[in-house]
């Protein structure tokens, strides 16, 4: 059988070298880099989280058949949810996104003006739409949640209706790179090309791990706090 | 009626074991299997399974077990090594032998149930003049029912046109498919002004 992440006193060194995906997630659960020895549990501890709360994220990071079970959410301190997802959200906002962005003008340089406009507006009503994604989640689905953490009542929202509107953010991505393999012209080379690609595929990894977390864990958790906090 | 299931599968330990978990589950019906692929299209004819599960180290390209002009059925990747994942996305789906027996059942139910056949022009990824038609109006923003009544066909019709097209551009949401479509200058780009 699978062995997922268990273990609170391995070296957090270990555990991101093993996993190099998850150094990802240490900013944004607030983890500094320089942690020397210490174990997991030790860093964890150090930075105020739970650490069955950071090795939960990192198995449905890290595996994405991972499924974990409703004792292990519901025992689970889940104070630091709402951070990380903020973060990740300001992560993707404010550094990916813009990146992306600056590459593809590059690109655009070397285009035809049709391809490059075509281009550029597709990215412009990607980027609006997953603004829009994340500004509804930050707006109103985090603050359903803490409402709910603080045993406030709140029926303004519930995750019903999460799961019925989640939209996916990684298709036009996935779509994006098509277009790129299909219609930059062979003239456009040098590492501006291979860059973008990269970080597009490397975004729609991370953005697609990020719904697993909302899915996964967020929503599970919230519909149990929906039934307890009346 | 039992779903016929035919597992094609070199290893005797394997196939023992999934056939055991299949055979609990009284909507399976599971036939006499092969050890490789050597006498699948006289099994095909004289067995008539719904669906196969097949190993796919035995097959990069499963489409073409029914190139002898067999009636096409799904076939489901059968996992438990590693396989490069454009193989496995050949498959129709795909069963990890750690899977737990629900899982693999109702995989194996789910996929056989809405399995449609490639048509056989994917072999190419020229879209065809009415594939064309079609995307030319998704592009424009056309619903699939509006699609129906301007091409006279059934909204079921242009749901598998849109399959083909997404399956042959890779290209998978509307604001792309309108890219492509301005790229290979089938619409004028004004569309997204």
């Amino acid at each position: 059988m699978f062995e997922f992440l268990n273990d609170k006193n391995v070296k957090m060194g270990e555990l991101i070298t093993a996993h190099a995906e998850l150094v990802m997630i240490l900013q944004r659960m607030g983890i500094t880099l320089g942690f020397g020895d210490r174990s997991v549990a030790e860093v964890c501890q150090r930075h105020g989280l739970d650490p069955d709360f950071f090795l939960l994220i990192c198995n449905v990071y890290s595996f994405a058949q991972y499924e974990p079970s409703s004792e292990l959410i519901l025992n689970t301190d889940m104070s630091a949810l709402v951070p990380y997802l903020r973060n990740s959200h300001h992560y993707y906002v404010n550094r990916q996104l813009p990146h992306i962005e600056r590459h593809l003008h590059h690109i655009a340089e070397h285009l035809p003006d049709k391809v490059a406009m075509v281009l550029s507006r597709f990215f412009e009503v990607y980027r609006n739409e997953v603004l829009a994604h994340f500004g509804h989640e930050d707006n109103t689905v985090f603050r359903h949640i803490e409402a709910l953490q603080n045993g406030q009542h709140d029926d303004t929202y519930c995750m019903a209706d999460f799961v019925e509107n989640h939209g996916n953010l990684e298709e036009k991505l996935g779509d994006l790179v098509q277009i790129i393999f299909k219609y930059l012209p062979e003239s456009v080379t040098g590492d501006d090309t291979v860059d973008v690609v990269y970080d597009i595929l490397q975004l729609s990894m991370d953005l697609n791990r990020h719904s697993l977390v909302e899915e996964k864990v967020m929503v599970p958790y919230v519909m149990h706090l929906e039934r307890s906090v009346r | 009626m039992k779903t016929r299931v035919l597992i094609i599968e070199p290893s005797e330990v394997i196939v023992e074991g999934l056939a055991t978990l299949l055979a609990e589950q009284t909507r399976f019906k599971v036939l006499t299997p092969l050890s490789g692929l050597e006498g699948l299209d006289e099994r095909l004819v004289t067995s008539k399974p719904d669906v196969i599960v097949l190993n796919p180290t035995l097959s990069p390209h499963p489409q073409q077990l029914f190139s002898g002009g067999t009636v096409p059925v799904p076939v489901v990747a059968l996992v438990y090594q590693y396989v490069e994942p454009t193989v496995l996305k050949r498959y129709d789906g795909i069963v990890d032998i750690r899977d737990s027996r629900g899982t693999i059942g109702e995989t194996l139910t789910r996929i056989t149930q809405t399995f449609q056949p490639q048509d056989n022009s994917t072999a190419s990824y020229e879209l065809s003049k009415r594939e064309t038609d079609v995307l030319v109006q998704v592009a424009r923003g056309m619903t699939n029912k509006e699609i129906a009544d301007a091409l006279n066909v059934s909204v079921h019709t242009v749901i598998s046109h849109r399959k083909n097209i997404m399956h042959k551009t890779g290209i998978k949401s509307v604001a792309g498919l309108t890219v492509y479509a301005i790229l290979n200058n089938l619409i004028d780009e004004s569309v997204l002004i």
